[in-house]
């Protein structure tokens, strides 16, 4: 069915950045919402405090990162899961967050993103008086 | 069409992406012969494997993974690597999206048969688990003198 020439044009659709010639990997995500605001946890295996990159423009964010293996001289790879070494996600944000405030944190490979609500929005409890 | 729940988004470059699985699921991919004892390409945690003339190096990317849960054992050629990562949801959260892998996890790997199991060196860094065995030297060719 595929000849072996119809799978070397094959371009790896969803894994190249439209910007960018180099396949980035889309980490694996946990995102949830409490009260205080949004948390973002993404597995980032390999990739270490500076070379861990996350940037708001506007109402976007990305989240990049660089994994660095240690690899000897004379290396063969002979099988590998992960192809290449940039993770790249990006999401959009909402107005609600605060402008400044948010808190990355970087354990093992996993990315913590706090993403606080303002203040002044904040669910409060509305109180509902029996008449 | 996809019988699973998948990370993929509804821009252009993810349908694309979502079709190319699905194709390669109803062709059957590339067509190969899978290893016996391989898995899935997305099972957590990824392996890359890499060797040298001297050396395998096996790389396990688990990002949190408990280090006192990660367990190495290396039978002749065959490497077992197994540990597990617990995530703990806060109870009064809205669960947007859950895509990381959570629990027990094992993978097996065929080493090439040169490999010497009283040299094994493993480290974790930075989520990565870094499997380091060392190769028999190889047995020089013995000449064979015609008389």
């Amino acid at each position: 069915m595929n000849t072996s020439n119809e799978i070397k044009s094959r371009d790896t659709y969803g894994m190249q950045n439209r910007d960018e010639p180099d396949g980035y990997l889309r980490p694996a995500v946990d995102i949830y919402e409490d009260s205080s605001g949004i948390i973002l946890k993404a597995d980032l295996s390999g990739v270490s405090r500076d070379r861990l990159d996350v940037q708001v423009d506007g109402n976007t964010l990305v989240i990049e990162g660089q994994t660095a293996i240690d690899m000897p001289k004379g290396m063969e790879v002979l099988y590998a899961d992960v192809g290449t070494i940039r993770f790249r996600r990006q999401f959009t944000l909402s107005n609600e967050r605060e402008r400044d405030g948010i808190n990355a944190e970087m354990k093992d490979g996993v990315l913590t993103l706090d993403l606080p609500k303002r203040a002044e929005l904040q669910p409060r409890k509305i109180e509902v008086i029996a008449g | 069409m996809l019988n699973y729940p998948s990370g993929f988004d509804n821009d252009v470059y993810d349908q694309l992406a979502r079709m190319r699985v699905q194709l390669d699921q109803l062709f059957g991919g590339w067509g190969g012969t899978s290893g016996i004892r391989s898995v899935a390409g997305d099972t957590f945690p990824a392996i890359n494997l890499g060797a040298s003339p001297t050396q395998v190096d096996v790389y396990v990317f688990a990002a949190g993974a408990d280090p006192a849960s990660l367990d190495i054992t290396l039978q002749q050629n065959l490497l077992t690597v197994s540990g597990g990562r617990k995530i703990k949801l806060p109870e009064q959260a809205q669960l947007y999206r859950h895509e990381r892998f959570s629990g027990d996890f094992r993978r097996v790997i065929t080493l090439p048969e040169d490999v010497n199991p009283d040299e094994v060196n493993a480290s974790y860094h930075d989520g990565v688990l870094h499997i380091t065995v060392r190769r028999r030297e190889a047995v020089s060719p013995r000449r064979i003198e015609v008389h």
